[in-house]
This record gives C-alpha cells, sequence and structure tokens, in this order.
C-alpha cells in the first residue's frame, strides 16, 4: 500500500497498544520526527508505562509538537490515538498551525494486540485496555473526516502495515523551486483589453482565433494573476481563457480570488447572492457553449490559495498572507488568502473593516497581492498590493520580479462605480505601518547577512544600543544604514613612527589583493546623508511624513545638526548638486545615500576640544613651563638639574605641539558658508546597494557632485595604487608623507572594490593610516618619545578588526533589505545590530 | 606640575631640615605611577624655595594592569591631583607628620610659609579656593589658566594657579594640601575603600572638624561613597541626623538646583502617589522609573499589587535594584513589584494591561520627533486605564533664579513646552486615542506662569463608546 503524506503535516498513528504502531514509526521516519507517549512517560517518570506520569507526559508531547508544528515540520504522534478526545488536542495544535492532519489507523485483529503484549514484559497489564482501545477506535473511526483529520489510512492487517510505502508529496503551494522572472499582474476582474494591452507592454505576444488564444511570453519569464480574474468588467470568459491557457501551457500560474472562488460555487449550482458585479459575469458566461462553463467549472475549482517561489522569497496569494500561515495548508489559510482577515467593524460604506495585516509584516518573504483597490502600488514593510482598480476605472498593474520594476497600463473607462473611493496612499502620518517591537531588538539576536553568515549581537550590547537607540537616534525610518568602525594599519616597524601606509599596502597584499585606492581623510566628523528628492518621496518611500526630506546622522544614528535650519539648507544645497550634475537622472533614482565626512571637526567636536584636548593642553604647558624656570633657577645657582631640564624643555616642546594639532582641525563655524562636505560613498539609490561598484566609481561620483558646488563640497584627493608597481607605491607613501607633514589626518586605504575577498573570506572593508602629529591628540602630547613609541607598538588589531568586519556586514545587510523593500523592522535589526557592536568595548585609541 | 614651599623665616635654609631634604641636591623618588622630583630653586637666608614636580608615566597610565585612566587623554600627568598627594606623602612624610631631627622647635612653630601650585583643577568654581584655605588661616591668591591662548573665547581653563601664604606650621600647610588637591580635583585615582575615611580622620586633625565646608570635604575626599561618608561624619560629629540622607540628591544635577527651593521633586512624587492613589488602581507602570524613586513610594501604597519599572538605560535600571534592595525583599513584597529594561518608542506587549501609567519628567528627555512612537506605543498598544504625564512648565523657567531666558531645567531636556503647547499635545493624543483628559499642576502655583510642573491625566474611555 502507498501512502502519500504531505511533507509538512500532524500524523496521528492510531491503533491499541501492541499493533505494532512504535515500530513502524522507525522505519518509516526520522527518530526526531517521532513524538512518542511512552518516550515522554519514561522522561517525566524514568517509566515508560506508568500511568500516574500520563497527565504531565501529554503535557510534554503536546508542548513538542506545538515547537515543531511552529517549525513547519513534519510531526509524528505515536500514541494510542484511540478515543476522539485523545486526538482533540493535537487536531486542535494542527488547526492552530496550519497543518494537514493525517491518520494512519492500525486496525487489526484485538487477539494479535493482545498476543503481542503478553510477550513483553513491559506490557503485563491483561487484555483489558487493548480490548477497550480496539472498540474505542471501531466507534470513532467513521468520524475522523468530521474531527478534521484530512486523510485517514487504513491498515487491516499486519501484511498491509508491512507493505506500507510512504511517500512525502509536497504542498501544492509549494513551488519553490520556480525563480521566476515572474510577471505579477494584479485584480483584472474581466479587464480583458487592459490584460492585453499590459501583457503586450510586458512583452507578451497574445494571438486570438475566434476563442483561442496563443499568449507567448518573452524568454523564460511567467505570468503569475494575483487572482480576482472576473465580475464587474466586460470580458471576463476572455480573462479566464487567458489564465487558463497560459496555466496549461506552462506560462502562468494563478492563484484562487474570492470572486473566482464565488463564480466556482455558482457553477457548482450552490446558492451564492448574484452581487458585486457577479451578475455581469453570469450573463457573459450565458453566451458561451455549456463545455467551457463545465470547463471553468473544474479549473477554478483547481485553483491554489497562494504560491511560494523563488527558493520561499515570493509569496504570491490573493488578499495576501501573513508570515505564519506562508507554505501551510488549512481552512483558514485558504480564507485568508481570498479574504484577508477582518476586524469586525463595518465602516461608512458599510464594508467590513480589514485587519492591516501588513502594517505588521516581519516576513522574509516578499508578498504580492491585490484584493485591496488602491489608487498606487506601495511598499509596505516588503509586501505589496498591485490591485490598482482597473475595472473601476484606475489601472491595471504588475509587478517585474526580480526587478521590482511597477508597470501599468490605464483603465480605458469606469466599468464600474466603486462602493468606497480608491484608497489614497496612506496619509496615515502615525507609526500605523512603522511600528517596531521591542521583542526584535533585545536579548540575544542573530542576524543573518549575506555577506558573512550569521552575526551575533550579544544581550548587553543590545540592552545598551536600545538605550542610544531611543534617547539619541532619529526616527528609525530614516536609518537604513550605519558605517563599520575602521581599523588602523599595524603599527610601523620604522623607528619614530607608529602608523604608516607600508603595513597597510602589506595586509591587503598579504591577501592577494593587487589594486588599491587611498584616500585622504579629512579632519572631520563621520556623517550619513539620507537624501530624498522631495517631500513625496520621503513620505513613499521612507513613509515620513513631517515634510522632511532626508537626514544627516551621525556614525551612531544621531542627528549631525542641531540647528534644523542649517540641515535644511544642506539637503537643499546637495539636492541642487545632484540635480546640475546629472546623478539624479543617471541613477534613476529619487533618493540617494551618501557616506560623508563633514567638516570643520569643530562644529561637532567643540566640547571634546575645549573639555579635553584643549584642557590638557593647558595644564600640560602651564605646569611643564612653571618647572621649567624652575629648574632654570635651580641650575642658575649650580644644582645638578642638566637631565632634568632637558626633559621638561622636551615634554613642554610636545605639550605646545600638542596644542597646534589639535588646532589644527579647530575652524570657526557660524553657519552654512562654513560648512565642508566630503562625500566619498555613494552607498544606495533606488533598486541598487552599490556595493558592487569600485572604489574609483565612488570616487568618480562624489568628484562629479562636488564639482557642481565646490563652495560646499569637497573633491576628495586620490590614488590608485597598483601593488606590483613599486613607483606607484612609493609615489603613494610620499604623497601620504607630504599630506601629514602638512597637517593633515592621514589617509584611508582602501581594496578597489568595494567588496574584496581573501581566501578566508571578505577583507576589511578599508584601512587608516594616520599622521604623526594627528596622532599626538589621541595618544597623548609626548606618545612619540622612544620609550612610549616602544610600549605604544604593542597593539592588538583582532578585535577591531572583527568589529569593523561584522559590522561592514550588518550595514550593508541593512542597506538591503531597504533597497529590497524588506520590513522596516528587518532593516532596523540589521542597524540596531551595527550600534549594539559599537557599544562594545575597545581600546579606542584604534 | 609644580608645588613650590617657600619661607622667609630666618634662616630660610632651614627648610632644608624641616623636610629632611638638602638644598643642594636633587632628591627623587619612583612611584608606580611615575617619579617625583624635589629641588631648591632658590635658597638663601632670606629666601628658601623647595620645588617638586612629578613625572608621570601617561603611557602606563593608560597601558598598565592596573589601568586608572579609560580616556586615552587625559590631564592626570599633568594637573595637581591624588597623584601629587602620593608623592608629597612618600617625600616629605615625616615633615608631614610634624617631626624634625634637627630642627624640632621649628616644626613645632607657626612660621611665614607660601606655597604655589599649578596647574589645580578646580572643579565647583574659583570661590572654592578661598572657601578651602581661607578659614585654615591663608591668604589666597588665584590665577586663572587660559584654555588656549589662540581662542580668548573659549575663556579659562578649569585649572589655576594658587599661591597660599600664612603664618603656619611646614606640618599643617603639607597636611591640608594633602587633603585638599585631591578635593579640588575631585577626581581620585585609586578606590576609595575604609581606610581612607581612617587617613582622611587621622589627616583632618585639628582642623577639619570645624572646617566650614567640612560635607563637601568629606564628601569629595571618599568620592561620594555614602557609607563612607556617613561613617567619616558620624565620627567627626556625633550630632548626626539619624534620617538617612539621599546620597544620589547631593551629586550636582543641575536641575535640582535650580529646583531645589521649592523641594520639587519631593512634591512631585508625593502628589503623583495621590493621584494614582484616587484613580483606584491595582496594576502601575512606571515608565522612565530612573533609580526608582517612585517605585519606593508605590511599594507602600496598599492595595497595589502590580507596580512595575520600566528604564531604558540598563545602568540606571540596574541603580534602580539595588536601591530597592531586590535581593533581600521579602517574598510578599517581591512579588509585587518587578523591573524591566524597557523603550517608550518600542512597541512592548509586557506594558499590556495596567491600570495605570505614569510617565513623570520623561517625555522631555526624548527627542521631540520620536514623539509620535512614544504615543502609539503607549497609548495606541498598551493602553493603560490611565496615564499620568508630567513634564516641566516652561513658562514657570521665568521664576527661577538665575536661569537664563532660552534654557532648560536639565542639560538632557530636548524641549520644554509651554502650557499652551502642552495642553495642545495631549488634547490631540486623547482624542486620537480614546481617552479623556484632565490637566493639572505640582508645586505653587503662580498666578501668571501656572506651576512649575504641569500635569496631564488621562483615562481610558470605555472600548465600546470608542467603536461607536
Amino acid at each position: 500500500m502507498k501512502i502519500e503524506i504531505p511533507e509538512f503535516a500532524l500524523v496521528l498513528l492510531v491503533g491499541a497498544s501492541g499493533t505494532g504502531k512504535s515500530s513502524f514509526a522507525a522505519k518509516h521516519f526520522l527518530p526526531t520526527e517521532v513524538i512518542s507517549s511512552d518516550r515522554m512517560r519514561g522522561w517525566v517518570a524514568d517509566d515508560e508505562t506508568d500511568q500516574d506520569a500520563t497527565g504531565d507526559a501529554f503535557d510534554v508531547l503536546h508542548y513538542v509538537v506545538e515547537k515543531r508544528l511552529k517549525g513547519r515540520r513534519l510531526t509524528v504522534v505515536d500514541a494510542t490515538n484511540v478515543q476522539p478526545e485523545s486526538r482533540k488536542t493535537l487536531i486542535s495544535l494542527a488547526r492552530k498551525w496550519h497543518a494537514l492532519a493525517v491518520a494512519i489507523v492500525f486496525d487489526l485483529p484485538v487477539e494479535l494486540a493482545v498476543a503481542r503484549n503478553k510477550e513483553r514484559p513491559d506490557r503485563q497489564f491483561g487484555d483489558g485496555p487493548v480490548r477497550r482501545h480496539a472498540q474505542a477506535l471501531k466507534r470513532s473511526i467513521g468520524g475522523m473526516n468530521r474531527e478534521g483529520i484530512r486523510y485517514v489510512h487504513r491498515l487491516r492487517s499486519v501484511e498491509e502495515v508491512d507493505a506500507v510505502e510512504i511517500t512525502r508529496t509536497r504542498l501544492w503551494t509549494d513551488r519553490r523551486e520556480e525563480t521566476g522572472p515572474f510577471d505579477i499582474i494584479g485584480d483584472i476582474h474581466g479587464c480583458a483589453t487592459e490584460l492585453e494591452t499590459l501583457l503586450g507592454e510586458l512583452g507578451y505576444a497574445v494571438a486570438w482565433n475566434g476563442k483561442e488564444v496563443q499568449v507567448t511570453p518573452p524568454e523564460g519569464r511567467r505570468a503569475v494573476f494575483v487572482g480576482d480574474l472576473v465580475d464587474r468588467g466586460p470580458r471576463s470568459p476572455d480573462v479566464l481563457r487567458v489564465a487558463k491557457h497560459m496555466v496549461d501551457s506552462g506560462t502562468g500560474l494563478v492563484v484562487v480570488g474570492n470572486h473566482d472562488d464565488k463564480l466556482k460555487r455558482h457553477l457548482d449550482g450552490r446558492n451564492v447572492k448574484v452581487s458585486h458585479g457577479l451578475g455581469e459575469t453570469i450573463e457573459q458566461l450565458a453566451q458561451e457553449p455549456p463545455e467551457f462553463l463545465a470547463e471553468m467549472r473544474q479549473w477554478l475549482g483547481s485553483l491554489i490559495s497562494h504560491y511560494v517561489l523563488d527558493g520561499g522569497k515570493l509569496v504570491v496569494a490573493h488578499a495576501g498572507l501573513k508570515e505564519e500561515m506562508q507554505g501551510r495548508a488549512s481552512g483558514a489559510v485558504r480564507s485568508f488568502c481570498m479574504y484577508g482577515e477582518t476586524t469586525g467593524e463595518i465602516d461608512e460604506f458599510g464594508l467590513p473593516v480589514r485587519w492591516d495585516w501588513a502594517a505588521d509584516y516581519k516576513g522574509k518573504a516578499k508578498v504580492v497581492y491585490g484584493h485591496t483597490p488602491v489608487l498606487e502600488a506601495n511598499w509596505v514593510n516588503g509586501t505589496i498590493c498591485v490591485d490598482t482598480g482597473c475595472v473601476f476605472g484606475g489601472k491595471l498593474t504588475a509587478l517585474r520580479y526580480p526587478e521590482l520594476e511597477l508597470v501599468s497600463v490605464p483603465a480605458e473607462r469606469t466599468y464600474y462605480e466603486p462602493i468606497r473611493p480608491l484608497e489614497a496612499p496612506a496619509a496615515d502620518t502615525g507609526l500605523g505601518q512603522h511600528q517596531l517591537d521591542i521583542g526584535d531588538v533585545l536579548g540575544k539576536q542573530a542576524i543573518e547577512t549575506r555577506l558573512y553568515g550569521f552575526v551575533t549581537v550579544r544581550e548587553d550590547n543590545a540592552a545598551a544600543a536600545l538605550e542610544v537607540m531611543s534617547r539619541y537616534a532619529v526616527d528609525p525610518r530614516w536609518l537604513i544604514h550605519l558605517p563599520p568602525t575602521m581599523s588602523p594599519a599595524e603599527t610601523s616597524v620604522m623607528d619614530g613612527w607608529l602608523e604608516r601606509p607600508e603595513e597597510a599596502f602589506a595586509y591587503y597584499g598579504s591577501k592577494g589583493v593587487k589594486t588599491l585606492v587611498a584616500e585622504e581623510k579629512h579632519m572631520g566628523s563621520r556623517a550619513l546623508i539620507v537624501l530624498a528628492r522631495n517631500q513625496s518621496v520621503a513620505e513613499k518611500r521612507f513613509g515620513v511624513h513631517d515634510g522632511s526630506r532626508g537626514v544627516i546622522v551621525t556614525r551612531t544614528g544621531r542627528r549631525f545638526f542641531n540647528d534644523a535650519a542649517i540641515e535644511a539648507a544642506a539637503m537643499h544645497r546637495l539636492d541642487a548638486a545632484m540635480e546640475a550634475s546629472g546623478l539624479w537622472e543617471e541613477l534613476g533614482s529619487d533618493w540617494v545615500l551618501w557616506d560623508a565626512e563633514i567638516m570643520p571637526w569643530s562644529m561637532k567636536a567643540g566640547s571634546l576640544v575645549r573639555g579635553q584636548y584643549a584642557a590638557v593642553g593647558s595644564a600640560a604647558i602651564a605646569g611643564l613651563d612653571a618647572a621649567s624656570q624652575a629648574l632654570a633657577a635651580a641650575r642658575a645657582r649650580g644644582v645638578a638639574v642638566e637631565d632634568l631640564a632637558e626633559a621638561a624643555a622636551t615634554r613642554l616642546d610636545d605639550a605646545v605641539r600638542y596644542r597646534a594639532a589639535y588646532n589644527r582641525y579647530v575652524a570657526p563655524f557660524a553657519g552654512i558658508d562654513d560648512l565642508r562636505i566630503a562625500p566619498f560613498h555613494l552607498l544606495a539609490s533606488e533598486g541598487a546597494v552599490h556595493d558592487a561598484r569600485d572604489h574609483l566609481w565612488h570616487m568618480a561620483m562624489a568628484h562629479r557632485l562636488a564639482a557642481a558646488d565646490p563652495a560646499m563640497l569637497v573633491a576628495t584627493d586620490y590614488r590608485q595604487i597598483d601593488l606590483e608597481d613599486p613607483a606607484k607605491v612609493a609615489d603613494a607613501i610620499a604623497w601620504w608623507e607630504g599630506m601629514t607633514a602638512a597637517g593633515g589626518e592621514g589617509m584611508v586605504v582602501k581594496p578597489l572594490d568595494f567588496i574584496a575577498r581573501g581566501q578566508k573570506g571578505p577583507l576589511q572593508p578599508a584601512i587608516k593610516c594616520r599622521g604623526r602629529e594627528y596622532l599626538r591628540i589621541i595618544y597623548g602630547p609626548d606618545y612619540d618619545r622612544p620609550e612610549n613609541l616602544s610600549r605604544l607598538k604593542k597593539r592588538g588589531l583582532g578585535h577591531k578588526r572583527s568589529m569593523a568586519m561584522r559590522e561592514f556586514a550588518l550595514g550593508l545587510e541593512a542597506l538591503h533589505r531597504f533597497v529590497e523593500h524588506a520590513p522596516l523592522t528587518r532593516v532596523h535589526q540589521a542597524v540596531f545590530g551595527v550600534l549594539a557592536m559599537e557599544t562594545e568595548p575597545v581600546d579606542p585609541r584604534l | 606640575m609644580l608645588l613650590t614651599i617657600t619661607t622667609t623665616h630666618h634662616p630660610a635654609t632651614d627648610l632644608g631640615f624641616l623636610l629632611m631634604k638638602h638644598p643642594d641636591n636633587v632628591h627623587v623618588v619612583d612611584l608606580s605611577f611615575g617619579k617625583a622630583t624635589l629641588f631648591y630653586p632658590e635658597a638663601t637666608e632670606e629666601r628658601c624655595t623647595a620645588a617638586i614636580t612629578l613625572e608621570v608615566d601617561a603611557v602606563e597610565l593608560v597601558r598598565g594592569k592596573g589601568s586608572i585612566e579609560d580616556q586615552y587623554v587625559n590631564d592626570r600627568p599633568y594637573a595637581a591631583s591624588s597623584l601629587l598627594s602620593v608623592a608629597l606623602g612618600r617625600l616629605l612624610n615625616t615633615a608631614m607628620g610634624g617631626r624634625s631631627k634637627i630642627r624640632q622647635e621649628l616644626a613645632d612653630q607657626a612660621i611665614p610659609l607660601e606655597a604655589m601650585i599649578t596647574p589645580l583643577p578646580a572643579r565647583g568654581g574659583l570661590a572654592l579656593l578661598e572657601r578651602m584655605f581661607a578659614p585654615l588661616g591663608y591668604t589666597v591668591e588665584v590665577d586663572a589658566i587660559p584654555l588656549d591662548p589662540a581662542h580668548p573665547d573659549w575663556g579659562n581653563s578649569p585649572y589655576v594657579t594658587l599661591r597660599l601664604s600664612g603664618q603656619v606650621r611646614l606640618a599643617a600647610l603639607l597636611t591640608h594640601l594633602f587633603v585638599l588637591i585631591p578635593v579640588l580635583d575631585n577626581n581620585k585615582h585609586y578606590y576609595v575603600g575604609e581606610a581612607e575615611v581612617e587617613k582622611l580622620l587621622r589627616k583632618g586633625e585639628g582642623w577639619l572638624e570645624t572646617h566650614p565646608d567640612r560635607e563637601l570635604i568629606v564628601r569629595r575626599y571618599l568620592r561620594g561613597f555614602g557609607g563612607l561618608v556617613r561613617k567619616a561624619r558620624q565620627q567627626l560629629d556625633e550630632r548626626v541626623e539619624a534620617e538617612e540622607v539621599e546620597e544620589h540628591a547631593v551629586r550636582d544635577s543641575a536641575e535640582e538646583a535650580i529646583e531645589k527651593p521649592i523641594r520639587l521633586n519631593d512634591q512631585r512624587m508625593e502628589r503623583v502617589v495621590a493621584m494614582i492613589r484616587e484613580l483606584s488602581a491595582v496594576s502601575v507602570v512606571d515608565l522612565g522609573c530612573g533609580e526608582g524613586r517612585l517605585l519606593r513610594e508605590l511599594l507602600k501604597l496598599p492595595g497595589l499589587s502590580k507596580i512595575t519599572g520600566v528604564e531604558v538605560a540598563p545602568r540606571v535600571l540596574a541603580g534602580a535594584g539595588d536601591r530597592l534592595k531586590l535581593d533581600h525583599m521579602p517574598d510578599m513584597k517581591r512579588q509585587r513589584i518587578e523591573l524591566l529594561q524597557g523603550s517608550l518608542v518600542y512597541r512592548d506587549d509586557r506594558l499590556k494591561g495596567f491600570d495605570v501609567a505614569a510617565v513623570i519628567e520623561v517625555i522631555e528627555h526624548m527627542e521631540a520627533e520620536r514623539l509620535p512612537a512614544f504615543e502609539a506605543n503607549v497609548f495606541g498598544h498598551a493602553r493603560p486605564g490611565a496615564v499620568i504625564v508630567t513634564m516641566p512648565n516652561r513658562e514657570y523657567n521665568a521664576l527661577f533664579e538665575g536661569m537664563k531666558p532660552d534654557a532648560m531645567r536639565h542639560p538632557d531636556h530636548r524641549f520644554e513646552w509651554t502650557r499652551a503647547e502642552f495642553r495642545h499635545w495631549a488634547e490631540s493624543v486623547a482624542l486620537a486615542h480614546g481617552y479623556a483628559i484632565r490637566f493639572d499642576g505640582i508645586g505653587t502655583e503662580d498666578p501668571t506662569h501656572g506651576h512649575a510642573t504641569q500635569v496631564a491625566i488621562f483615562t481610558r474611555m470605555d472600548e465600546a463608546k470608542t467603536a461607536a
């Protein structure tokens, strides 16, 4: 006997003690898939036959079963399961987690079971229980389907049991192997003309031959219809023809819509209310031959609730689908797919109020759906409704996947007046669709990144980051990225130097990188600039409705400028530069994320300069100056203080140089005219994270932007270095020496590729080499005296580099998720991870 | 740094005998953090000066195993601090003890002495120097040190050059410096333990008991360790009030300093507890509980069976747990209280189901742009039966002495609202989320400016009514 079992199901083995259930389970299922009541008894009471432990044992059994079903795992329950009441809890668990319930019934002769138990020393309970089991089974076997068990397989003899072959079948909704590309088409409602036009726009050839239609897609593409093919519109039968033809010829997929289902029930002869445009369809079908009706009745009945596509990354369902129902099967799933969920309230138009499942959506899969007509298709937390109300005079829309481009054709006319006007894009200025849940950030988190696998965020780091994120960071809707920390080079082998470029070059050289880009490091403050072209982009793409069009944040996600007017002015200038340089147009984007350095340093660091650097300088100079004078006086009267006097003079000299070092980066800041911005990474724009572009591209883009507003924007000087060309290397070192001797902070050395890999995985995205005088303000006035330098050179970079790597991976992950329209929570988790990493204590001088 | 001690006692060179350091030699002592040197820039019969310099190994200070500084570039190597006191103790222990082998009678005698220290941190203002030393009989002269001559607009540094002169015993001068340099620096480099109390009592003998700023000296010397401060105070003075002193209250909080005259915080707690009592609450969540002042009051309230404190800062939350002595609470009391780390801008199911949420002096500590998230989470998601929100009334600031017109009561306040602004906000929140609202105030009411603290009490309207 062949038994087919869905790969995700709850399988109940049903039968009296001694009918061979456990042996059967061991033969056909993994040990971890089988949850046995005997084993649970053993776990709670050290005795698999201890009947006193039955209550607790079943508590554990139900708990484990629930956890497995929650994780969408096939689960086999090895217990007698002969009474309806013992099956009831299990069936309700299956229903709760949308698993199909399957029973395999061991309906064997009672005497056989009795005889088997007699042979087993641990089952000396007489034949009473077995006979009672058998009776209970007989009484209830007929009603198992009504209890909620989808498939009942009855085995009537030992031979039958032994002959069983189990095959696991995929759920109908599971089409994960189909990777597209797809064109996902919204609710058509009989608008065949617009469908033909849209298919044409998408590159499909549509040819009618009488009532026969032939649709030829562009190479490799397939259409996916989100349902509601019929009703209200003028040519429902033709729409059915197109859709069925495409399904039959393997060039299309259809999920069922509520109108399609209702039409099917009408065709079945069921008494359905003829409303909401069904009447039009019935009229049109009256012109069709009976064979067509029979064919459609059968075909509509075969439509699936939803499809899980492209390795689980895409879900298509008529009314959308929450994460916990995806790839599962139950009446509730089918109902959700067709109607969504309602709150029970009725709105002013007499229509049910829908629960906005998309507002809470956090799933990994994108969900494309229709059902609720909207004016414009718009992403919400990784979901998009492509029903743009064609039949109501709107338009018919398709989403191209994986391109995520929207293609629409306008309705030729209004075929049907909507009861409720098409919904404008969310006018909601609250957080409706952008709520973040504390459970998604607090506690230990493991965040999967495409660059570096799972990155773990420690619980205490997350706790510390929660404070920063809550009290200081900007609105998380703007916070789509945070930059990684940057490691310095290994300490220099040369006397008198702590850091030099040679070590940075050597790091990359030893990892097989041949070409580097070295960029001047500006002494300013790191900033991220999120710029939307206008307020409406800010609203649509970022969900921010406060009238702003972007934000400039520090590397810890705080607003960069305290003065909103300066931020707005800078935004305005940047937008003008994007326009003038042609970058808006070239990128084909209406928003952009720049990574930049903003100067002067003293603008942000004013309190640090005065409170720490200047204070230390004043203390050092005052004390050493006074000591030098006292020593000079002592020396004048012949006390042997020459060495002391010389040492004090050296230290005083160091202190003076220290004061000069920080003063180089202090400049007055009175307003926008004193502001300098040096962009160096064009991190992302609509549809793209630019991490596949090399640093020459990023520099070229930054230079083009800078050229458009040279008064505010600084073009960063850089060198391309071929490590195999000694002249180039020497030239770059000389360049660094000159720059730092003139007071520059230093330079940043990057591999040519934005993401470079060595044999052991991704490499540091950048290494900094700081100048000798700059390091004075980091390591202290007299850091470069030989006795100090020799000790300072012993520093470990492992922790810093590991953090840089993980932060780089998390930052890019956040950005990719944002660009792919992932739910805000998923973007935020990765950004939060960067911030959490940054709370990890690490030597601040690195 | 440099410390000089000068006498004009005749013959001045006797200073060498008193210090037990020959004026023509250089005296060096190695210390764990560097070395101290004593030498004489001048040594005549009329005037003799001993100078002490301290060279601190800055690298070791940060790198060393017993690292005492995490701030990588700091003033410790340069400014007078407890490191100098340690050096004094090592170099001049005998002299500080008032003993002298050859000139004991001179050591017992008040002689004309001058001291100069530079740079000396004067945390707490220049006036503090006068308050510290004048009562001890010194003439005090202070020269400010500018922060950076290139930037006159930056003003002065936290350091000064201090000159003291007076007719005192050398041992007294050394002891005063030993105790008061770290007090002025207010930044001890080592762990302050029980032994420090002993040391303070010993060094302070004969002058600290009656010093008008004794309280400040003790507190700073013992670095605010409440228990130690109490212990020292008790031993210095038997007339110590029995009541427990709020040690954290003395930490210089700008807000408290400004609001202090009217003891606003106490009134606030009292009124909020009364409001909660009036609301007949059984469960209360204190959102932004800080160190748990309100929680402690709520624990006394009969009928409250669930008291939850929520705080975003892990360290503050841990502090609240310590202050409430959660680990030593009897079970029946412990069951009533819970502390959670949480944030007002994240949705949180743990905050559901409370009768009252208290949001006391909290919203002004969050960025205004995050208020919509706070509203959605508290009023939209958690939906307590009532919400009490208090915040400063900005109009009232006009009545606080020494407050600049646009200033706020605390450096961390992101905004403070007038009564009209607060009312507008609260009413729109109430309307959006189905709450009824009334307003109140805490503190004495000024006819023009209103109360110091403004209060909004939101009560959730019946759900059925909201739906209709």
